[in-house]
């Protein structure tokens, strides 16, 4: 059994091989079919092993070596765990519709081939990630996923706009993975190991560990994560990257890669358990990022862009959760978040396929009769999102809400600002449903509803959205077991409430209507009055409609130093200093050779001249000890 | 030893023809000349080769001397015969005028 877990990363991998290496003359169909396949049967393997975990409850490990230096011994390791199974099977779950969807929406594409082998590649590198049984093939895994998501933003790489983006992912990114290496770095030393095992073992003996140094490790780790999932002040490169294909950002930008590093914290939980301050800011961190995404998601007009701010705040979400302390609620939100966004996007996708490339909110509006399919799942997505019962989306986040209020690493701040959130969200996605899909029809293409291919994802994730909150009713409820909670006992820290501020129900009450107060404002202000759209807001929706100038500012801060600095390089220091030595190496040996050259003279008696003179010298020389 | 070295006159003969081989060889410009300087040395030296071998009593020097001779015979026709081509191509025997091979 313990082999199939390398194959469960290995499929894919093949998949993207085929794909993208061996099969070059492929028709996009055939492409499509064995990217398809690789996805599906990676989900078939994930399932037989998910049901063998559950039978026996132990986890299946799989492990060959890799590295042995001195006392490390640092091996490809992987585990399928209860905590991994339920990573995996979203994975691989969501991924195989996103794949039917993708035959869909790609039909027209030259480039199948190649976007199904980046799409089995992420598979892959995302499959060895969360089954990685240490911090090392986890970071393998970090890194691969980060590869594909700058091949696949930059997919379209004809258009400038787009190579940048995927550079402006990657380089983003680099710069959290380098306080993540740090971070392994600093494990290797104070621990010895990557393993997550081994370093729990460890951490819950406690015998010599220095409280500050399990605080460095869980913040250096966490500034990778930021990188990863999108966090102040890292989460620059989301917005940008929907610049790639619908799916994509459907998939590796909402529902899986971003996530990761959601996983990883929760993974390393039992280390942030015992490193107070280092949590405190993971929950700072995701409280201020939701806040200050959400707000920017108010007003924006692209309708991807409204879901990649709702994303870097939901995603926030998470990290609140487990910097509280609540990793199952995290993880809840994690594979709810998944079902509502991933389905927002294909949505998304579907409209936008139809009205030939248009993504602006002002061209849109009374979709619904004509996409009804979409349109209904869109919409029990928006509701979920928004928090309305007894959707998935209601559950998890009343979950992460009410944790955040008990915790001991919460509060009242924490909460409203969660509250806040919650409330926003709501806001600016009922915005984004009404003017896309209510109202009249204000641009000028002929909306037709996608072909099934399309169509059958979005029912799929839609159902997730609507039922995906059966996974962790609360515990008060006796309807069903917090069946995630049980399943993932042991494998992260059982959350800890300190106190009771306010009842579970009342919280609730006061979640659920802070969301209904959303919405009913944003069907006041956008449903009931002809929407009006300016280019040039004015007021301090000026603020929100630039995004805070964030962008601008990093522009001015690092960007520009940085090509000032290069442009030092190309006009002083590669011409003047460099070229300078080089042409100076040439020129000496030129110079050199024409001096020499004096002596070739052709003339015999000159050559003789200096032979005769060497010879009397040579004589000279050994006859110096004689006379 | 060092006394019968320096009153022997046949040291200061060779010394004497050797310095004006070696003289005319550096600062003559005709061919020809040249090549009868480089004859004036060797001939100095085959003296002394004599010489010596003489005061060891030994005939392997003799035998050396006369070696020489037929072997500088052959090169001096090697060496008449470039200088007749050299005179072929420049009309001339002056060394200064072959400088073909100037770096």
């Amino acid at each position: 059994m313990s082999e199939l877990v390398p194959i469960l990363f290995l499929i894919p991998l093949l998949g993207a091989a085929l794909n993208g290496l061996v099969l070059t003359r492929l028709s996009s169909k055939a492409a499509a079919k064995i990217g398809l396949l690789a996805s599906v049967g990676s989900f078939a393997v994930a399932l037989s092993l998910s049901m063998e975990v559950l039978k026996t409850g132990q986890a299946i490990q799989w492990e060959t070596s890799w590295i042995a230096i001195g006392r490390w011994d640092l091996r490809w390791g992987f585990v399928f765990d209860q905590f991994t199974l339920v990573m995996a099977l979203m994975v691989t779950g969501i991924g195989s519709l996103i794949h039917l969807y993708s035959i869909g929406y790609m039909a027209h594409d030259d480039g199948v081939r190649r976007f199904f082998s980046y799409l089995n590649l992420f598979l892959a590198a995302m499959l060895v990630l969360v089954t990685g049984d240490n911090l090392l093939v986890l970071f393998v895994g970090w890194e691969g996923v980060g590869l594909c998501s700058y091949l696949l933003i930059g997919f379209w790489f004809k258009e400038l706009k787009n190579t940048a983006a995927g550079m402006k992912a990657f380089i983003v990114n680099r710069v959290g993975d380098a306080a993540f290496l740090l971070g392994i770095f600093l494990c290797l030393k104070i621990f010895g190991s990557v393993s997550f095992s081994a370093m729990q073992t460890l951490v819950a003996g406690k015998n010599s560990l220095g409280v500050a140094d399990l605080e460095w490790i869980g913040l250096l780790l966490f500034i990778g994560a930021m990188g990863k999932s999108a966090q102040i002040p890292l989460f620059v490169w989301l917005p940008d990257a929907m610049a790639g294909p619908t799916p994509v950002s459907a998939l590796i930008h909402a529902a899986t890669m971003v996530t990761a590093g959601i996983y990883m914290v929760c993974r390393m939980g039992f280390l942030y358990q015992v490193a107070p301050h280092a949590a405190h800011f993971v929950a700072v961190t995701g409280a201020m990022t939701a806040l200050f995404a959400a707000t920017i998601a108010c007003v924006q007009r692209d309708i991807k862009k409204v879901l990649a701010y709702s994303t870097i705040s939901q995603l926030g979400l998470m990290f609140l959760a487990a910097g509280v302390g609540n990793y199952a609620a995290s993880l809840f939100h994690v594979v709810t978040h998944a079902f509502f966004k991933a389905c927002l996007f294909l949505g998304a996708g579907s409209v936008i396929h139809a009205l030939s490339g248009e993504q602006d909110i002002k061209g849109m509006g009374g979709l619904r009769s004509v996409m009804p399919s979409t349109f209904i799942t869109f919409f029990v997505s928006v509701l979920a999102i928004s928090g309305v019962p007894p959707l998935a989306g209601f559950f998890s986040k009343d979950e992460i809400l009410y944790s955040t209020l008990t915790s001991e690493g919460g509060g009242w701040g924490l909460w409203i600002s969660g509250l806040a959130v919650s409330g926003m969200t709501a806001f600016y996605m009922t915005r984004l449903c009404v003017l896309t899909f209510f109202g009249r029809y204000r641009g000028h293409a002929h909306p037709h509803e996608s072909p099934p291919l399309m169509t059958i994802p979005l029912w799929a994730t839609a159902l997730g959205a609507a039922v995906g909150g059966v996974l962790s009713l609360p515990r008060d409820w006796h309807l069903a077991p917090d069946l995630l909670g049980r399943l993932i006992h042991g494998r992260v820290p059982e959350f800890a409430a300190a106190g009771e501020a306010l009842s579970e129900g009342v919280a609730m009450i006061v979640t659920t209507g802070v969301g209904l107060a959303g919405i009913i404002l944003a069907v006041v202000v956008y449903g009931l009055v002809e929407p009006k759209f300016s280019d040039n807001p004015r007021g301090p929706k000026t603020v929100l409609w630039n995004k805070y100038w964030v962008d601008e500012l990093y522009d001015v801060v690092f960007v520009a130093p940085f090509r000032g600095l290069t442009r030092l390089c190309a006009v002083v220091i590669d011409p003047k200093v460099i070229d300078g030595f080089v042409i100076l190496c040439s020129r000496a040996t030129g110079v050199g050779g024409s001096m020499v050259t004096v002596l070739q003279s052709g003339r015999v008696q000159a050559y003789l001249l200096v032979m005769v003179a060497g010879a009397l010298a040579i004589i000279l020389w050994l006859g110096r000890g004689v006379a | 030893m060092t006394v019968s070295f320096l009153t022997n006159w046949v040291h200061y003969l060779v010394a004497a023809l050797f310095s004006v081989g070696l003289l005319g060889f550096l600062i003559r410009k005709n061919a020809l000349v040249i090549l009868m300087s480089i004859e004036l040395m060797l001939n100095a030296v085959n003296l002394y080769v004599a010489k010596v071998s003489l005061a060891l009593h030994s005939g392997a020097g003799l035998v050396l001397v006369v070696f020489a001779i037929t072997v500088a015979a052959a090169e001096v026709a090697v060496g008449l015969a470039i200088i007749l081509n050299l005179y072929r191509a420049k009309r001339s025997v002056d060394v200064d005028m072959f400088t073909g091979l100037k770096g």
